[in-house]
């Protein structure tokens, strides 16, 4: 499983709230994180998102791995920050990532994958007169955020077979099979797209006729 | 109705099938064969996904090179590692990802899915993150997918291999009580023993076409 976390099933006010609603929402949000320069506002915002998690009762499991993720990025980055431009600047830089980071990962935790693919396809629709094929837009959208879950998994077996065969520090042992094992699951992946009819059809989806 | 009109098929100098002619209206039929005799191939030229370098394939009467989407709404395909083939974070999402394409409304794709889900034994699983499943229920997840979409004719490329006892009886339970027509490849011997027929493949070409006994009886000499 990714650090990112993917969608915890429930049934809180932050569940219930539609995705077209939640990711313009997270849209402004992180935006806004970025516009703001005061460390009040900021920690207003870190607030605001700490309770958006109470709401939507994460449980202990899933949001483990996110603090650590969190706060990880907040030490590297702070102290980067503090080293070379200052203590204020630290703290905004930090606010600003931990908000912008918190928020997003609260978003896929109580957002199906497959709602999101929606919004994304609806809100992109007015495209198609453009030739952009929305529905290929909404399914990179979900792919990619499965890729992120399957290159994990790829990267921690890798790194256990040269742990095994006592290459765990040596950069190549893991770059090469985590290439190879990456292009294959790729291949894999393609051929299984191929075989469930994705790209076969050039009319939109809906439109379709079944079988003659 | 699913035919091979003398197949063949090389990946550059490499020949993987040559002049492979069958006609197959069985409801269960296995291939088997060592790595390398070109089971696998012959199996992916059914739904178009590799085309043949000569010869022609036929689903029902329809070509899969020329007709391939219409083809590939008639064939499902189960792959080895389901892992490959789950592209949804979540079980019910990912059968309803097949079904994107049916025209159904969003709500209606979800409710078919978790009753595809529920008549394959993964009833209440369709919130359950799909990766999370065990390599068996992860396979039979894989096969939901495609009878989503009401195939008539589900091919399996070794659908066992990484399966334990348990789970690859389970499937060929699942796999003895559809209504579609089987073609199964695979290693896993028992899992063919009660198909219609079996054809045993060796460096491209059929050398035995019967009955599962006596054509699992020439595999078994071939190897020795």
């Amino acid at each position: 499983m990714s650090v990112l976390g993917l969608y915890v099933p429930g049934r809180s006010p932050l569940h219930r709230t539609p995705a077209a609603v939640k990711l313009p929402v997270l849209l402004v949000f992180v935006t806004a994180t970025v516009l703001v320069g005061s460390p009040w506002w900021l920690g207003g915002a870190c607030a605001l998102v700490a309770l958006g998690y109470a709401v939507a009762r994460v449980p202990w499991v899933r949001l483990w791995p996110v603090l650590r993720t969190v706060v990880m990025l907040a030490v590297l980055v702070g102290g980067l920050q503090l080293w070379l431009v200052g203590a204020q600047a630290a703290i905004v830089t930090v606010l600003r990532l931990v908000a912008a980071v918190a928020a997003a990962t609260l978003f896929t935790l109580t957002t199906r994958v497959d709602d999101v693919v929606s919004v994304v396809e609806r809100a992109l629709g007015p495209l198609r007169r453009v030739g952009v094929r929305p529905d290929r837009l909404g399914l990179l959208v979900g792919l990619t955020v499965q890729a992120v879950a399957t290159l994990s998994a790829i990267a921690g077996s890798v790194r256990e077979a040269a742990q095994a065969r006592g290459a765990g520090r040596s950069p190549t042992a893991f770059a090469v099979p985590f290439v190879i094992r990456t292009l294959s699951h790729a291949d894999e992946l393609g051929d299984a797209l191929a075989a469930r009819g994705i790209g076969d059809e050039d009319d939109p989806p809906g439109t379709r006729v079944m079988d003659p | 109705m699913i035919e091979f009109e003398g197949v063949g098929h090389r990946f550059g100098e490499r020949v993987v099938l040559e002049e492979i002619t069958l006609t197959l209206p069985e409801q269960r039929v296995g291939f088997v064969g060592a790595n390398g005799s070109g089971k696998s191939t012959l199996a992916r030229t059914v739904n178009g996904l590799v085309r043949p370098s000569s010869g022609t394939v036929r689903v029902d009467g329809l070509d899969p090179v020329r007709n391939g989407a219409a083809v590939r709404r008639k064939v499902g395909f189960v792959f080895t590692n389901p892992d490959s083939q789950i592209v949804m974070p979540t079980a019910g999402e990912d059968v309803a990802f097949s079904l994107r394409r049916s025209g159904l409304p969003r709500a209606e794709r979800a409710r078919r899915a978790a009753e595809v889900l529920a008549e394959h034994g993964l009833a209440g699983y369709a919130d359950h993150p799909a990766h999370q499943l065990s390599g068996g229920q992860k396979q039979l997840l894989a096969v939901c997918g495609m009878l989503a979409l009401d195939p008539d004719v589900l091919v399996c490329d070794e659908p066992t291999t990484l399966l334990d006892l348990r789970n690859a009886r389970h499937f060929a339970e699942l796999l003895r009580g559809l209504r579609q027509q089987v073609l199964v490849v695979t290693h896993d011997l028992e899992l063919l023993a009660d198909f219609d027929r079996v054809v045993v493949l060796d460096e491209g070409r059929v050398v035995a076409d019967d009955e599962p006994e006596p054509a699992l009886d020439h595999y078994r000499k071939l190897v020795t």
